[in-house]
């Protein structure tokens, strides 16, 4: 499957990544090189084999119902490019 | 045990101008899991906190952050699952949906599209005694919360509270097979009661513990049998979502406005775009709430901090064993067991703590009598002064002891009220205040035979009226239960005034 500019525009619209016009013919060009190479991986026959998600044998790690975390309001709004009264302060959305 | 048996409800018919059109619905419910801590992180999921205190750097999406997941969010899930006699996936997954909105910080949310933790299952929803419909459920997965935004604080602003983000869902999805507005506030009054029950969800649909979103299309009569027979969605009409419903009564206006709204247009010859939609309780209508050209593409792809999320069948087994007795179980118990009605076993299993209550007061009890007490004085004083009942001034205990003293012939209907009043009022054993007040029934012929008399002697003309017309006996004990203060055994009064006015047994 190849990936025109219409598509790439609008994958990195979903993203939000701005992308200029004149560069999404490339990014169209590496995103449809990423998916031959799926394509071919997935020539491999692989019936009766199941799918493997990690490399070692792992189990999802779990966490006790405790409260560990929290109260670091400071640490959570430090990067805000505009905090008031403790919350993140966006430009207004309104549905 | 006898199953109650039920017969499903009829369809809402609304009448358009070309003939009548039927309501096809589905709910996805939103209950917030009931623990301490969020489904991936530490952070506490206590309500009304210090905006973005209860927040922790794996929910605010910092880089290099790991989500783990709670184990009793996964058990709760199961719970549920059992609750609802679902199928329990002993391996399911996590997916990103991956979407921009400000109060989600990760830039997508972690739910399980495709393997959910719990498969088909179904729910009973009782209309009334004996009208029902069971509806399935087509499964539950577990998500994560979004953040709050609050757009009324600044004009030009909207702030943003990070503390739901990360906060356990179980996403309670059902098949289409709700037919009507009053079924749909039923199914989720129904599901909420479950959950309850379970205690996996606090239900607290005020604040946002619960929530619906209700998908709505209309058809004519006879394309939802074909969509039954096949499972072909293709006989049904096109549905919109009502996102974000928290009130039942409100779920009801949407669905009825919806549908009327999508009558008229297919009426005038349109047609219905799939889309989402805002009800607006002020206004009593919907409205679109996402333009065409934003149209969510979510590109859902396995969560790669996730390995697959895989549970015991010992685990299963476990909390299997150790389920409750669910509200369907125990009212069917208490109408076989107690020969109540089913609407009386319905009011007494609204509540896990009513039904506690109840069966506390019923211990060795006749069970008849003290589902009256406990519905009719009891539930009635309570509504009527607007108190909960953990907040009862009147304990199963004390309620019990007066309907012992009523069984045992100290005191009558009619003192056992004025007791329950008294003992509402200012507390206390039953017997030792109808002991210290001298509110015994007299039984004491004597006593009574004195009584008559008295009310006899004073009062020859109506004694020659009676006699002409024995109906009047009535009001002579009316008046020596008034004498007597209402303490005299009124079969013994009836007794006594009829044998004095020489009158013949019935």
């Amino acid at each position: 499957m190849a990936i025109d500019t219409d598509t790439a525009r609008r994958v990195a619209h979903l993203a939000r990544i701005r992308v200029e016009q004149e560069r999404l013919p490339a990014l169209a060009q590496e995103l449809s090189a990423v998916l031959a190479f799926m394509e071919q991986l997935s020539e491999v026959d692989t019936d009766g084999v199941e799918p493997m998600t990690s490399v070692t044998p792992m189990q999802l790690k779990r966490r006790e119902d405790v409260i560990t975390d929290g109260n670091r309001q400071d640490d959570i709004l430090a990067n805000a490019p505009d905090a008031r009264e403790g919350f993140f302060a966006v430009p207004k959305v309104v549905e | 045990m006898t199953e109650l048996t039920y017969t499903e409800p009829k369809p809402k018919i609304y009448a358009g101008a070309t003939g009548d059109w039927e309501l096809v619905i589905g709910l996805e419910v939103h209950a917030q899991v009931a623990s301490k801590a969020k489904l991936f992180s530490g952070a506490s999921t206590t309500f009304g906190a210090e905006p973005n205190s209860n927040v922790a750097l794996v929910d605010a999406g910092m880089p290099g952050m790991l989500p783990v997941i709670n184990q009793f969010c996964v058990e709760q899930a199961i719970r549920t699952g059992l609750g609802l006699k679902a199928q329990i996936n002993l391996t399911s997954a996590f997916d990103r949906k991956n979407y921009f909105y400000p109060d989600l910080p990760q830039g997508y949310q972690i739910s399980q599209l495709y393997h959910p933790i719990v498969g088909e299952g179904e729910i009973l929803v009782d209309m009334t005694p004996g009208i029902g419909r069971t509806v399935r459920v087509e499964r539950i997965h577990l998500e994560q919360d979004a953040g709050k935004s609050i757009h009324d604080m600044d004009p030009t602003m909207s702030f943003v509270d990070l503390n739901r983000t990360g906060v356990a869902l179980m996403e309670i999805v059902s098949k289409p097979d709700i037919r009507g507005p009053e079924e749909a506030a039923e199914y989720v009054r129904k599901l909420r009661q479950i959950l309850r029950y379970l205690g996996t969800c606090d239900g607290n649909m005020q604040n946002g513990n619960m929530r619906a979103d209700v998908n709505v299309s209309v058809c004519r009569p006879g394309q939802y049998e074909k969509y039954q027979a096949t499972q072909d969605f293709s006989h049904l009409g096109t549905r919109c979502e009502l996102k974000n419903m928290n009130s039942m009564r409100f779920i009801q206006q949407a669905i009825d406005f919806e549908a009327k709204r999508q009558i008229a247009i297919l009426e005038d010859g349109g047609s219905i775009d799939q889309e989402t939609r805002l009800y607006d309780p002020t206004k009593g209508e919907t409205r679109s709430m996402r333009s065409k050209e934003e149209a969510h593409d979510y590109r859902y792809f396995p969560d790669p901090d996730l390995l697959p999320l895989v549970v015991s069948q010992d685990l299963v087994d476990e909390i299997a064993a150790r389920q409750p007795e669910l509200p369907d179980e125990k009212r069917t118990r208490f109408v076989t067991a107690f020969g109540m009605t089913e609407y009386d076993a319905s009011v007494l299993t609204s509540e896990v703590e009513s039904a506690n209550y109840f069966e506390a007061v019923a211990e060795g009890r006749d069970g008849k009598m003290a589902a009256n007490w406990v519905i009719n004085e009891l539930f009635g004083r309570l509504n009527k002064e607007g108190i909960a009942l953990s907040e009862s001034p009147v304990s199963a205990a004390q309620l019990g002891g007066i309907i012992d003293l009523i069984c045992n012939g100290d005191i009558s209907g009619k003192i056992a009220k004025d007791l329950f009043e008294i003992i509402w009022t200012e507390g206390g054993e039953p017997a030792d205040i109808v002991e210290a007040r001298g509110m015994k029934q007299v039984t004491d012929t004597g006593a009574i035979e004195a009584a008559v008399d008295d009310v006899i002697n004073g009062n020859p003309a109506q004694v020659e009226k009676a006699k002409a017309n024995p109906k009047l006996a009535g009001w002579f004990v009316g008046q020596v239960m008034k004498s007597t203060g209402g303490k005299a055994n009124p079969q013994a009064v009836q007794a006594i005034v009829r044998t004095k006015l020489g009158l013949e047994e019935d």
